[in-house]
């Protein structure tokens, strides 16, 4: 078999990883060496980080004043601004989801290409579990309550905070 | 505490033993859980870290009083352990240095076989880890899954219909899983392919991270290639391809042995052999010397260079028993660097050198 670079004989024959799949190459000695030592700029080339990632797909199509106005939004839920979300990458509670839906589009686009879940449903709320996390605003709010001293207020929320906790309190194991 | 009764063993994922263990050495799954009623961990105050570690601690408790979850886990208050022993969790595998260094209230469950362990209050309010030896990926995700199933049993998850189990960063979001194979590459590394090896799985969206840690930079020339997105797939489908990838890297990394056995079969040698009498002799070694020729024998026992009987499972066991932690642990004190080095020499002649080797140190 002749060397698939040149006209001598090939001696080695390498397995090949393009995009994770194998493939055959048949190589003589000098070319092997040749083929088996990066270029400078492929051993360069190394896994781009997360972090930059964020910052880059979020500031897409914003103009500084809207990106100024839409890290000033805050969840409802958690408090969390957007502002605080783009510094840290990590996102305050379930509802951000929902709250930053538009802004989160482009990057679970460019992170996992998809944005609809096809795996496992847990058993106990297949359709999401958004009332329970309202409980993080009520206790949040209940607890603002009592600092301000407005019991009236507080005493309303807590027994909102029952009713959630309730109705959705599982049954006890057999 | 039973950390030190740990601390003897090698632990589930330097355990193998199989035809493929030269080079695939565990499997890992990990799924990302939160509770719907709490804020992810960065918004949660004391009292809510506290509350969530309460709960599921408390569910844990509920599935071993009912003879579902082993009567001899482990449980860890990983704020209230000592830096040593949190480090040697974390060189286990068995909690992420992030666990080991944050704040708050934060534990551990660890099954006594080291197969799973249940980390509470991390990244994510429930992080479930499973770990199996050699390449076992489909299993490992059921025992997983199986263990997700008896936690969510009593309570309920963030989880959205579309973009399914809700997570504090949304690199993990959807099935919130990660499954992770651990191979050992030195001779990608020594014919210097490694990086076009990274460079391939990344275009498949598969991550290459070093065996402690997220640089790339693996120690021992350990690599962890798992999946990158988590999104849109199923569990198996996301399994199954980064279990399709190993048999092409074992492929590629023999080829890259026999060449180097064809090619270079003097320096091969001596290099192998120059490793293994360092470490047979050395009065002073670090950690890095340590992995770093460790490496090299593991690789020149398959190659049928090292003469003796010397056995890749006490390669294993050499290359856990010497990180700083449980090199401390073993030696039941507390040492500087410059006392773990002489140590860490100390204990490497006594386990090769075959005038000193009582005992067989592959046992476990
Ligand atoms: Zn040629
Ligand atoms: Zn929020």
């Amino acid at each position: 078999m002749k060397c698939q670079k040149c006209d001598r004989a090939a001696t080695f024959h390498i397995t090949d990883l393009v995009d994770g799949q194998a493939s055959e190459v048949h190589l003589c000695e000098q070319c092997a060496q040749a083929f088996l030592t990066p270029t400078p700029e492929e051993a360069e080339e190394v896994m781009p980080a997360m972090a930059g990632l964020l910052a880059q797909h979020l500031a897409v199509d914003e103009t500084a004043d809207e990106l100024a106005r839409l890290d000033q939004r805050a969840c409802p839920v958690c408090g969390i601004t957007f502002l605080q979300f783009r510094k840290q990458g990590r996102l305050g509670c379930p509802h951000d989801y929902v709250f930053f839906e538009k802004e989160l589009e482009p990057l679970l686009l460019n992170i996992h290409d998809q944005t609809q879940h096809i795996g496992k449903n847990p058993k106990r709320c297949p359709r999401g579990a958004d009332q329970q996390t309202q409980l993080i605003r009520l206790r949040r709010e209940m607890k603002e309550a009592v600092s301000e001293e407005n019991y009236e207020r507080a005493s309303e929320l807590r027994d909102q905070i029952r009713e959630i906790e309730a109705s959705v309190r599982p049954s006890p194991e057999p | 505490m039973n950390l030190d009764e740990l601390a003897q063993t090698t632990g589930e994922w330097l355990r193998g033993s199989g035809p493929e263990s030269d080079i695939v050495v565990s499997s890992r799954v990990r799924l990302a859980r939160n509770l719907a009623d709490f804020p992810f961990i960065s918004r949660t105050t004391e009292a809510d870290r506290a509350a969530i570690e309460k709960i599921l601690h408390g569910r844990l408790q509920e599935m071993q009083d009912s003879g579902r979850a082993p009567a001899d886990l482990i449980y860890v208050d990983v704020g209230d352990l000592p830096e040593l022993d949190r480090q040697f969790l974390v060189e286990r595998q068995l909690i992420s240095r992030e666990h080991a260094e944050s704040e708050g209230a934060r534990a551990v469950a660890i099954d006594r076989a080291e197969q799973f362990s249940v980390m509470i209050n991390e990244e994510d309010h429930l992080r479930i880890q499973v770990m199996h030896s050699g390449l076992d990926l489909q299993s490992a995700l059921e025992q997983a899954s199986t263990i997700d199933d008896m936690i969510e049993e009593q309570v309920t998850y963030a989880f959205s219909d579309r973009l399914g189990y809700l997570t504090a960063c949304p690199t993990n979001v959807g099935t919130g899983l990660r499954v992770s194979v651990m191979l050992h590459l030195p001779a990608l590394v020594i014919t210097r392919q490694i990086e076009k090896v990274f460079k391939s799985l990344q275009k498949i969206n598969l991550a290459v991270r070093g065996l402690y840690g997220e640089g790339s930079q693996a120690t021992g020339d350990f690599y962890q290639i798992s999946n990158q997105l988590t999104l849109g797939e199923t569990e198996q489908e996301l399994a199954k391809k980064v279990a399709d990838v190993v048999p092409v890297l074992i492929e590629y990394e023999r080829q890259a042995r026999s060449f180097l056995v064809r090619e270079s079969h003097e320096t091969l040698h001596d290099r192998v052999s120059r490793a293994f009498g360092i470490l047979r002799t050395a009065q002073t070694i670090t950690s890095e010397e340590t992995m770093h020729l460790l490496s090299s024998v593991r690789m020149g026992i398959n190659l049928g260079l090292i003469g003796n009987d010397l056995k890749i499972t006490t390669i294993n066991k050499l290359l856990i028993h010497t990180q700083p932690a449980h090199l401390q642990k073993l030696a039941g004190m507390e040492l500087d660097q410059t006392d773990r080095n002489v140590e860490r020499a100390a204990y490497l002649r006594q386990h090769l050198d075959p005038d000193t080797k009582s005992g067989d140190p592959a046992n476990n």
